[in-house]
């Protein structure tokens, strides 16, 4: 029998590292476990990316968790000779700590583990969602008895707000607050509702976690419940997320039959309980006014703020809105104290934020970053960098009503302040990323699209006015944009921000200002030069032969779908551009690079 | 089924349930059960994790291997889905992303019988909030 294999080499295989020669570092590892005759007693595997790049190659020792960086072929030979042979960690190679120089032998103290740290998602991939038992197992409804046994509810509301825990949804709101003041409205009943209609384009967050730690959810609505003075909770939620509802009516089954929910829960007299609300996947009902009138049967459109659901909500009555992370990150302040989670993030941001990248990025997943992360190191250190090698152009934030951040905000600690001065927002998470192959105008003509398909219709800046926002985009697009549009863009753009009635339409228009103030040499492009860098507005390009390398193969000629090519055999083809559509068939079947686009 | 009356209930159950999963995760003990999460949400089941869930019960059944097989959320490497976690007696869960029948095979007959990792390995690259 081979003998059995007791060390591994873990070699990163991520796009970063592998640029810098980690192919041919497995291999010279390879060559030389085979030379010192070890190829039975260890062995060398790739793996996924490490999220360390700026420090690859990597390569990782198991099972003693060593961590070289910055490993090259050369260094092979002296890892498999000391490492590997003799259990001598080959120092030089080992991280050393920036701050004191010392080396870390053991990866569990690297500091670079800090830039993801789970808190909402600390149980997500983790138990057994369908168990309430394992969610038992780690501290389950520990937080609702401490509240329920310990606390009073103005105790409970004063660590929600020292722990400085704001609205993850994207608005941003202090919890506490919101908490407090709905604790003050006077009414024979109130309501806790979850936001669980997550809608941007890209984003997760939410449906992960309640597919991923329901109970998490329910457990933080009832402390909700018990702080500002309601017995029931009621999830919005959308009927595209058909496993999270699944999951999430398990849950309440099973915590109502351990008493967890329910009339008396711990015998504290206390009565909490909580029912699902299915929305129909419209946008604008992830606006609280909305929602609660979706929830109460009627169309799913906002009302004007003043009164806040807090004061007059859910049927008439005081209701406190959250959303799904919010909530998530409520049991675990109880647990571990205000002080604890005050300590994760910014001044004014406190504690972590999960986002959904999304894009053109390697690492596309779910992450949750401390509050003040920058941008570059979750786009190039936790998402691996942009696909296929290309060029970083933009990251989306904040969804249809956030902006386009450009390489120049790409240190820019992520907070919802400095989010908001560099012009997107926090939003609820969806982070989606750009290279060079998009199309600026194009992705604003894309957010404009939704928002246009999902304005509800009752207040005429937003109906009509990303409507005809949308048309400028599309003249720009067509190549009958002029300078005087770009003025146009940006003018109506400001009067719907200031004259519509809900979120929705007050931020609308900020993909386009964004775009139009981080490129605008590229709205320039379109409208002047008539030209599209990225190649993606189809009507300003035009595919033309290069008469040099024509061969008259016919190749083009016999595959175009609409018969525009003329030519003869051995002769220099031509393409009428009056016909052509612009498919790209003669550009991708040509062998003599004789199609060019201009 | 028992209610919970009280927070000290809630703790005696908490430590009751602890025991258990920890008997399933860390024992020392190498005739123990290997265990395996399949990380079972929206993105991963629709890049085809029940199947590779029923396939791992059946053929570890099949071949004879002790395992408990669980399905959890999302472990946020979308990108390498479906995405496994495997634990054996005593040691440090490994992630496996991109896992099919193939896939699984192989983790069963390297990883699990014997020990021996296999390419497709996820780094954990954050921090838990556990003490």
């Amino acid at each position: 029998m081979a003998k059995q294999i007791k060390m591994h080499l873990l070699v990163c295989g991520g796009t970063g590292c592998r640029a810098s020669e980690s192919e041919s570092l497995q291999a010279a590892l390879d060559r030389e476990l085979k030379a010192n005759g070890l190829e039975n007693e260890a062995k060398v595997v790739t793996t996924g990316c490490f999220g360390f790049c700026e420090k690859g190659p990597i390569v990782k020792v198991h099972p003693d968790n060593t961590f070289y960086v910055e490993v090259k072929p050369g260094d092979a030979s002296e890892i498999i000779k000391e490492h590997v042979l003799k259990g001598r960690k080959v120092e030089r190679l080992l991280y050393s700590d920036p701050q004191n120089k010392e080396h870390i032998p053991d990866s569990k103290h690297m500091g670079f583990y800090r830039k993801q740290i789970r808190i909402a998602l600390r149980n997500c991939g983790f138990i057994d969602p369908e168990n309430i038992d394992e969610y038992l197992a780690r501290d389950g409804y520990q937080a609702l008895g401490k509240v329920l046994s310990e606390m009073t509810p103005e105790q409970t509301i004063q660590e929600i707000k020292l722990s400085g825990l704001r609205g993850r949804g994207g608005g941003g709101f202090p919890t506490g607050l919101k908490w407090e003041i709905t604790r003050k409205s006077v009414a024979d009943q109130k309501y806790v509702v979850c936001n669980a209609d997550e809608g941007d384009p890209g984003a997760f967050m939410d449906r992960s976690i309640l597919e991923g730690d329901p109970h998490a959810v329910l457990e933080a609505m009832a402390i909700c419940g018990y702080a500002i003075g309601a017995t029931k909770g009621l999830i919005y939620i959308r009927a595209e997320y058909p496993l999270a509802i699944h999951r999430l009516k398990i849950a309440i089954d099973q915590a109502r039959n351990y008493g967890l929910l329910g009339s008396s829960i711990f015998e504290s007299g206390f009565d909490f309980d909580v029912e699902l609300r299915y929305g129909a996947g419209a946008f604008v009902c992830g606006e609280e006014t909305a929602l609660i009138h979706s929830m109460e049967g009627h169309r799913g459109e906002p009302t004007f703020k003043p009164p806040f659901p807090s004061v007059e909500g859910y049927l008439g009555k005081p209701t406190n809105v959250n959303n799904v992370e919010t909530f998530a990150n409520v049991p675990i302040i109880i647990n571990k104290g205000a002080k604890w989670f005050a300590s994760i993030g910014t001044e004014k941001s406190k504690g972590t934020k999960v986002f959904a990248l999304a894009g053109k990025i390697n690492n596309v997943g779910l992450i949750e970053v401390p509050m003040g992360t920058t941008l570059r190191d979750v786009i190039f250190e936790i998402g691996g960098g942009i696909k296929d090698g290309k060029k970083f152009k933009a990251v989306q934030t904040g969804g249809p009503s956030g902006g386009c951040l450009t390489e120049k905000h790409l240190d820019t600690p992520i907070e919802y302040d400095t989010l908001i001065e560099a012009g997107s927002m926090m939003g609820s998470g969806g982070m989606i990323v750009m290279d060079e192959d998009d199309c600026m105008v194009s992705v604003a003509k894309f957010y404009l699209d939704f928002t246009v398909e999902e304005s509800c219709g009752k207040c005429s800046p937003c109906r009509i006015g990303n409507k005809r926002l949308y048309e400028m985009l599309e003249t720009i697009t067509k190549g009958e944009g002029t300078m005087e549009t770009l003025d146009k863009l940006r003018n109506l753009s400001h009067v719907i921000k200031d004259t519509s009635l809900c979120g929705l339409g007050q931020t609308a228009p900020n993909p386009v200002l964004s775009t139009l103030d981080n490129f605008r040499e590229e709205f320039i492009e379109h409208v002047v030069d008539k030209k599209c860098r990225a190649g993606v507005c189809k009507s300003l390009m035009r595919y033309v032969v290069v008469p040099e390398n024509c061969v008259g193969c016919t190749a083009c000629a016999r595959n175009c779908p609409v018969n525009c090519i003329k030519g003869e055999r051995k002769q220099v083809h031509e393409i009428d551009q009056t016909a052509c559509i612009k498919c790209g068939a003669c550009y991708e079947k040509c062998k003599f690079n004789a199609i060019e686009i201009v | 089924m028992t209610k919970i009356k009280s927070l000290a209930d809630l703790r005696k159950k908490k430590e009751e349930m602890e025991q258990k999963l920890k008997l399933r995760e860390t024992s020392m003990n190498p005739e123990s059960y290997v265990q395996i999460k399949v990380g079972m949400a929206t993105s991963g089941i629709a890049s085809g994790a029940r199947e590779v869930m029923d396939y791992l019960m059946e053929e570890l059944e099949k071949r004879g291997v002790d395992a408990v097989v669980t399905q959890t959320g999302d472990m946020g490497y979308c990108f390498a889905e479906p995405t496994i976690e495997v634990t054996r007696p005593g040691e440090e869960p490994i992630v496996f992303g991109y896992v099919d029948k193939k896939k699984a095979d192989e983790i069963i007959e390297k990883y699990i019988k014997n020990g021996e990792l296999v390419e497709g390995i996820i780094p954990v690259n954050y921090e838990s909030i556990d003490d």
